[in-house]
């Protein structure tokens, strides 16, 4: 038999396994492939039979999209996120990788572990608790930091949390509960470069710096396509900070801060289920065209 | 020397930054709202205090932030583990096997995972509304189960450190696809199924947005969406609550509760997530 051709790479154009493989993949992603279809693409195609029809499911072409765009609030959401995601994935790339390369460089083992360890705590209040959290950090009555805000020439909760600094507020919070995570990944796929890559660097005379940034940074290269494209959908879905902050704030952010509190909005407030999936859709769009740029140019698909 | 003085400081500074936040929730809760306001941030209220705290939290609603927190682990639970089972073997199958549509649906799952999940949410209730689950723990249980990005972390782990050979070489020596999933890939793959557990019980129980849609009763409601849900009995952040108000010291409290399970998780997993991915496997 040729059991051995199925790990050699053959010709491009026919498949590679044998058809014992080919049988045995398709029934390991079968389950997968079931939840795909009814929690992916399924309200995908939802979302786009919604966004071009109305309420009596009549096609509409492109009148859902033109009616949310021309809402007052649209431009301002749309600005508001785009400004987010700029702090939020510069920050996240250049402070994770840096922090998950001078926490390899620790030679001490217990050190490395106790500060990674305390870089993911805040991972653990995702979500609501995270938002708290900061909604008490940044009112100066309370806050254990309430001197470095007044130093900043903030005095009140509400001169905090004015909509000029909302981006840089949520990317923090964001920052502050997303890093460590990937701290730990990047830390992971830092041990996982072999070692005499790294000592065939150290022996061409390369310093701390070189290797990183020559061996080190480019074997990082997937994990780090990996999180930018994660954190650019998260980004573009931002939605339980600016909405707890409406709680908190009594009116100084609104409701319809970011694309997808609007998305609620149109749907569960004015009723407009197209609007908002029109919305979604748009969001689709452009996190995959993103997405697919960063995929083409890293070679993310290459299996081998 | 100047360069470890400056490496040193990056990561204190950042320790700060990372810690300083929970160390005063800790603290925050041990006090009163007076002594939140007047006493030093970061100094210790009493036990009394926190006890106070706790019995006027659990006041709230009739112990409703215990029946949150039960709705939380059994939501995160079962789909945890509908997800393992699910998500490993697909990871598996897309690295290591070749199949028609392999390549059509590692594109699938990134288009999937990119696409926004809470734009996904009114989609979602509607398919959901159209099969009668809308009020059901089904409504989020299923949703969460499905872990794109669980898939894509076992795609990229096995890719990048499993080589194929050695599944191979299991071949050679007789075994079935099965047999070699179950008995050389699985068991190398033990650090990246502790990763794709955490993350997808940290991504569950910390998800705010789906239940809030799909679960709107407050017994239904999990610890995330109830917590939001004492934010606005807060008089500090909301001046227009009754006299069902929750102090800011409880709230700190209701915030600690929220995270203490995914803490202990952690902390459980954490040999896994931090001691490096892999040893290799042919490495010599």
């Amino acid at each position: 038999m040729t059991l051995t051709h199925s790990s050699a790479g053959s010709a491009r154009g026919r498949p590679r396994g044998t058809s014992r493989q080919s049988r045995a993949g398709m029934a390991f992603v079968a389950g997968y492939v079931l939840l795909l279809i009814a929690f992916g693409v399924l309200p995908t195609c939802y979302a786009i039979y919604f966004a071009f029809t109305n309420a009596g499911g009549a096609f509409t072409g492109f009148s859902n999209f033109v009616t949310t765009a021309q809402d007052f609030r649209f431009v301002d959401s749309l600005g508001h996120v785009a400004l987010y995601l700029l702090f939020w994935l510069l920050s996240l790339v250049v402070f994770v990788v840096v922090l998950a390369l001078l926490l390899h460089k620790l030679s001490s083992g217990p050190l490395s572990q106790a500060l990674r360890f305390l870089y993911y705590i805040p991972g653990a209040l995702a979500g609501a608790a995270s938002v708290l959290v900061w909604l008490f950090m940044l009112d100066p009555t309370v806050s254990p930091v309430s001197s470095l805000l007044e130093t900043l020439g903030f005095h009140t909760f509400g001169e905090v949390i004015a909509p000029g600094n909302l981006a840089l507020l949520f990317t923090i919070i964001a920052f502050w509960t997303g890093a460590g995570g990937w701290i730990v990944v990047m830390y992971g796929a830092l041990n996982n470069i072999p070692k005499d890559v790294m000592e065939a660097a150290r022996i061409d005379g390369a310093n701390g710096w070189q290797t990183a940034w020559r061996v080190q940074i480019p074997m990082l290269r997937k994990w780090i396509v990996y999180m930018v494209i994660l954190a650019f959908a998260g980004g573009a879905q931002l939605f339980v900070e600016p909405q707890l902050l409406s709680l908190a704030s009594t009116g100084v952010a609104g409701r319809d801060y970011s694309l997808n509190q609007l998305t609620y909005d149109f749907a569960f407030q004015m009723n407009n289920i197209n609007g908002a999936a029109a919305v979604s859709v748009e969001l689709l769009v452009v996190s995959v065209s993103v997405a697919g740029v960063f995929v083409a140019r890293s070679g993310f698909f290459d299996a081998d | 020397m100047g360069s470890r003085l400056l490496a040193g400081s990056v990561l204190t500074v950042f320790v700060v930054f990372f810690v300083l936040p929970v160390l005063w929730l800790l603290l925050a809760a041990t006090k009163t709202d007076q002594q939140l306001v007047h006493d030093n941030p970061l100094s210790f209220g009493s036990w009394h205090a926190l006890s106070a705290n706790w019995h006027a939290l659990t006041a709230f609603q009739d112990d409703a932030i215990l029946l949150w927190l039960r709705n939380s682990a059994l939501y995160a639970a079962i789909s945890l583990v509908i997800t393992l089972c699910l998500a490993v073997p697909a990871g598996y199958a897309l690295a290591m096997t070749e199949f028609r549509g392999r390549h059509t649906l590692l594109i699938a799952t990134l288009v999937v995972m990119l696409m926004p999940n809470a734009t996904l949410v009114v989609p979602l209730f509607l398919e959901i509304n159209a099969v009668h689950l809308i009020g059901t723990m089904w409504s989020i249980i299923l949703p969460y189960s499905f872990y794109p990005f669980g898939v894509y972390l076992t795609y990229i782990y096995f890719t990048t450190a499993v080589p194929k050979d050695l599944l191979a070489a299991a071949r050679i020596d007789g075994c079935s696809e099965f047999g070699v999933f179950r008995h050389v890939a699985l068991p190398l793959a033990t650090p990246v199924i502790a990763l794709v557990g955490f993350f997808s019980f940290v991504a569950n129980w910390t998800n705010y947005f789906l239940p809030y849609v799909m679960l709107p009763e407050s017994d239904q409601m999990p610890i995330q969406v109830g917590v939001g849900s004492l934010l606005s009995n807060v008089p500090s952040f909301n001046p227009t609550v009754g006299n069902l108000a929750i102090q800011r010291p409880q709230l700190a409290l209701a915030t600690l509760v929220a995270i203490t399970p995914v803490l202990v998780v952690f902390l459980f997993a954490q040999r896994f997530l931090v001691s490096g991915m892999l040893a290799g496997a042919t490495k010599e």
